[in-house]
């Protein structure tokens, strides 16, 4: 079992989550999220006081699924959230020791 | 001069001038957050832009001296001889000037309406732009027309007591014009393009309801039974309205909506508008109805057809101002306004053809000049936003601001 975090632009989430659907995937966890990287955050102006906000909205998606999918999510998700320019986000895949579904009990792969 | 008369329209201008505050509510409610101040803002500031072409030249095109029936003269550019004086023919028993701003009102709230339809993707310069050639070309001749002293829809006896023609009609069609010639938002049909505030929708559906009653209470021009009457006929219309919608989507879907509720009042108050100073008290009740079915009619009709009208402007103010146009050539009735006619269900036939004629030509003139004016600004500074911005919202690409902050 694996976990998939990908951050990407808000508005790719739908093109993203259609992707995933078609590759088998039956479930994610999705949050708003902010942050910066290279991409330069924004300025704002009020009443003349300009800010410069560093925080950019994104969406964090978050898969655990079997490790034999996961090359399929991480390539689905880089082509569907790509635009070519800066701030499209990264994914990071990390191991996950267990799982349970807490209405069965169930664990391990059964409970995904 | 009379005082009531006076202290009545003054409350009312004041009245429909918060329309335009609730309809910036209704509209921003409907959008994406990333959207929310720039919508607010297209109905905020064009409460400035146009009262001010209003005082400088639109009072004078639409309500100054007739020229050949279709448009007023420029001699009371800059308010010139509209004084504290009352006017001769127009609201006798008040100071022309507040006849004046009272108009200005409807002047501003008209073009505001249309902002629905090009939401969350017009570039915030060539939308002043459009405002003001709009209020100036579409506006001006088309209130000239039907409330001008010598306007000849007036003088053909159009029935529309406070703004079918000029203001729902004319708003409704714009509408359709900007949608077709703006094009579809970036993820319309693919992508859940969700209202993200309801209650602040509902609020300003609420202030809307609220400011009707200086709009259609208002347009008797004096505080006696035709403002009362007026006031009870928009108030049943809007209650109807909202019944009748939710009626409808509870039939289609199972579920009544708030969206629903709000957008069916809107229908029944925007349609009963033309009718409602002829009308009675159950005439109106069936107008809210009809207006409540045609209007949820209406925009199943655009997803139909697919053109991306983002926030109803046709399927509610263009329909809607159609109906109650028609219906106010039905249900007219001269025991409730003897200075009105009689409709066909009170044995005058001939007024269903004048309110068509009213129709079609108000909707031909206005779909023809918006276009064109679309086409004019389009060319020259250019419409649309360009995707980047509308991916990131009209509040921080074309305002430098967020609506919500952490």
């Amino acid at each position: 079992m694996k976990k998939v975090e990908a951050i990407i632009k808000p508005f790719k989430l739908a093109a993203v989550k259609r992707g995933l659907s078609s590759v088998g995937i039956k479930g994610m966890t999705v949050t708003e999220v902010r942050g910066f990287g290279r991409q330069r955050g924004h300025k704002e102006v009020y009443r003349g006081a300009e800010y410069q906000v560093d925080f950019v909205g994104k969406v964090k998606i978050e898969i655990v699924a079997d490790a034999a999918m996961i090359p399929d999510i991480v390539q689905v998700i880089q082509e569907q959230a790509r635009t070519g320019e800066i701030g499209d986000g990264k994914i990071f895949v990390t191991p996950v020791e267990s799982a349970v579904r807490i209405r069965t009990g169930e664990s391990g792969k059964d409970a995904l | 001069m009379n005082t009531g008369d006076t202290t009545f329209i003054l409350i009312c201008s004041a009245l429909v001038m918060l329309m335009t505050i609730g309809l910036a509510l209704f509209y921003a409610g409907m959008v994406r957050s990333k959207n929310a101040l720039g919508t607010i803002m297209q109905s905020f500031i064009i409460i400035a832009l146009i009262s001010l072409e209003w005082i400088l030249w639109g009072y004078s095109m639409a309500f100054g001296p007739d020229k050949w029936g279709i448009i007023g003269g420029l001699e009371w550019f800059g308010l010139r001889g509209v004084g504290m004086a009352p006017h001769d023919v127009y609201a006798t028993t008040i100071p022309h000037q507040v006849f004046m701003i009272y108009q200005c009102m409807f002047a501003v709230i008209t073009p505001a309406l249309i902002t629905g339809a090009f939401a969350e993707r017009m570039r915030f310069g060539p939308f002043l732009l459009f405002s003001l050639l709009w209020a100036t070309f579409v506006y001006n001749p088309l209130a000239h027309w039907i409330w001008g002293n010598g306007g000849w829809l007036a003088r053909m006896g159009t029935l529309d007591f406070a703004g079918g023609v000029a203001v729902h009609v004319s708003s409704g069609v714009a509408a359709l014009a900007a949608a077709i010639l703006l094009g579809r938002r970036e993820g319309y049909g693919s992508e859940e393009l969700r209202p993200h505030n309801l209650p602040m929708t509902l609020l300003g559906a609420g202030l809307l309801w609220f400011g009707w009653f200086g709009f259609n209470a208002g347009s008797a021009l004096s505080a006696g039974p035709l403002a009362g009457s007026a006031f009870v006929a928009t108030h049943v219309a809007g209650t109807t309205g909202a019944l009748s919608w939710i009626g409808m989507e509870w039939r289609a879907t199972g579920k009544a909506t708030t969206l629903g509720a709000a957008s069916g009042a809107i229908a029944g108050l925007a349609t009963v508008t033309p009718a409602a100073g002829f009308v009675g008290p159950i005439s109106s009740a069936v107008i809210g109805l009809l207006a409540g079915i045609g209007c949820y009619l209406g925009i199943m009709a655009k997803i139909r057809f697919r053109y991306d009208d983002s926030l109803d402007v046709v399927g509610i103010h263009g329909v809607g101002g159609v109906i109650g146009l028609l219906l106010a050539g039905l249900f007219a009735d001269k025991a409730i306004n003897p200075a009105g006619a009689d409709g066909l269900f009170f044995g005058n036939p001939k007024q269903m053809g004048i309110q068509s004629l009213a129709v079609l030509v108000t909707i031909a003139y206005t779909f023809i000049v918006t276009y064109l004016l679309l086409k004019a600004v389009d060319k020259t500074f250019g419409l649309r936003i360009d995707l980047r911005e509308e991916r990131s919202g009209l509040d921080l690409s074309q305002h430098e601001e967020t609506a919500y902050n952490i």
